[in-house]
């Protein structure tokens, strides 16, 4: 009888197949993946255990915090539609026009802090340099020149003009932020009746309690 | 190790020079590897970068025209839990005036060893004291001036790690609280 002829079997693999779907994975990822935006403001939430995620659409974020002019308002929204929306809104109630050109450039600021007046030139302005420190001053809300209360009533009347949903709202302050700032932006919010929004907090692993 | 034999072994027949037949696989293993690790880097960031946010329902500002009438609560129910400058918290049990056993005002700090074992204490012992499951502990969070953003998420952090049932930000202060938040921002 013939002897059984073990067949020398090649210890290595193909592994042509799997590369192209690592990469192709790799490639999904990377892509799908958003670049952080640069934050004219950049704040350091303080850490919570809540695992809620914020919400990616129908947002709009008040930004508390200390640059080096002082302390300082930033007011972001984060659907393009609702931006342009509001900036006409805003246009109108105080008499100033916006190009389509304008009003385009405007649409891709995800945050700003700038009084109305100066929002033409904080437009014109190349990304770059609108993100630098110091260059946006804050968005006026004391009780002479409350500019904070219209861009939030205007963003709410585009979003439920648009969306036909209420917008939410997120505080964001900084954790060396001291209360009577957030009270404020609370107090704020509260009276447009706005009673529920969220706070931006870091994470932090839950601790047991038992 | 990922090499195929391509049989070139043999010992060459005759004298003719045979042109050495080159290896035409290439070894994947160290890219395959460096692959995975990236995807599983932009998996796990884009997933985890996103900020958390904590919700908070606060009670509607009363109008003129409706006005409600202040709810009466038990005072065995209540802590109030004053928040002070330099990470400080100030707490008692009941009345100020007529704290409940062990809930005269002290001075606390956050954290587990801190406002957590009193609170977790007391989440625990108030539905026994009052003789309802439902009626649990209160909490009033005054959140004083020198307070910052962090003590206020700190402390409502607490609340959900404590279970506790019911809470409020409250901003009004009563002269006899605003002598012990004094006490703490001085």
């Amino acid at each position: 009888m013939a002897k059984l002829k073990m067949s020398k079997k090649a210890a290595s693999i193909d592994m042509t197949a799997m590369c192209d779907v690592a990469f192709l994975l790799l490639t999904f990822f990377i892509l799908t993946a958003t670049a952080k935006q640069p934050e004219p403001l950049p704040v350091q939430t303080p850490a919570s255990t809540v695992q809620t995620k914020l919400p990616e659409t129908g947002l709009a974020t008040v930004t508390v915090g200390k640059n080096n002019v002082g302390q300082s308002v930033f007011f972001g929204m984060k659907d393009r539609d609702i931006r342009v929306a509001t900036l006409e809104l805003m246009g109108e109630s105080r008499g100033i026009k916006f190009t389509e050109q304008e009003v385009a450039q405007f649409s891709l600021i995800e945050e700003f802090g700038v009084p109305v007046s100066g929002l033409k030139q904080l437009i014109a302005m190349s990304n770059a340099n609108r993100n630098k420190s110091g260059v946006q001053p804050g968005i006026p809300s004391d009780s002479l020149n409350n500019e904070l209360k219209d861009w939030i009533m205007y963003s709410r009347k585009a979003s439920i003009e648009l969306k036909d949903k209420e917008l939410d709202f997120a505080i964001k302050g900084d954790a060396k932020q001291q209360y009577p700032q957030i009270k404020k932006i609370m107090d704020i919010l509260q009276d447009q009746k706005i009673n529920n929004f969220s706070l931006v907090t870091g994470l932090r692993a839950k601790p047991k309690t038992n | 190790m990922a090499e195929l034999n391509t049989g070139d072994s043999g010992g060459g027949k005759g004298g003719k020079v045979r042109s050495k037949k080159q290896n035409s696989k290439v070894d994947l293993t160290a890219m395959v590897d460096l692959a995975f690790l990236l995807i599983t880097f932009f998996m796990l960031t884009t997933t985890l970068s996103k900020p958390q946010s904590m919700p908070l329902g606060l009670p509607a500002k009363d109008d003129k025209e409706t006005k409600i009438p202040p709810v009466k609560t038990d005072q065995r129910r209540t802590v109030t839990v004053i928040l002070g400058g330099g990470d400080q918290i100030k707490w008692f049990h009941g009345l100020l005036a007529t704290p409940e056993p062990n809930g005269a005002p002290k001075t606390t700090d956050y954290g587990k060893n801190g406002i957590r074992k009193i609170l977790l204490d007391r989440v625990a012992s108030i539905p026994l004291v009052m003789g309802d499951k439902e009626k649990g502990l209160i909490v009033i969070i005054k959140p004083t001036k020198k307070s910052t953003y962090k003590n206020l998420v700190d402390i409502l952090d607490e609340m959900a790690i404590c279970k506790v049932p019911t809470y409020a930000i409250v901003n009004d202060f009563t002269p006899e609280e605003n002598k012990l938040a004094e006490e703490l921002n001085k």
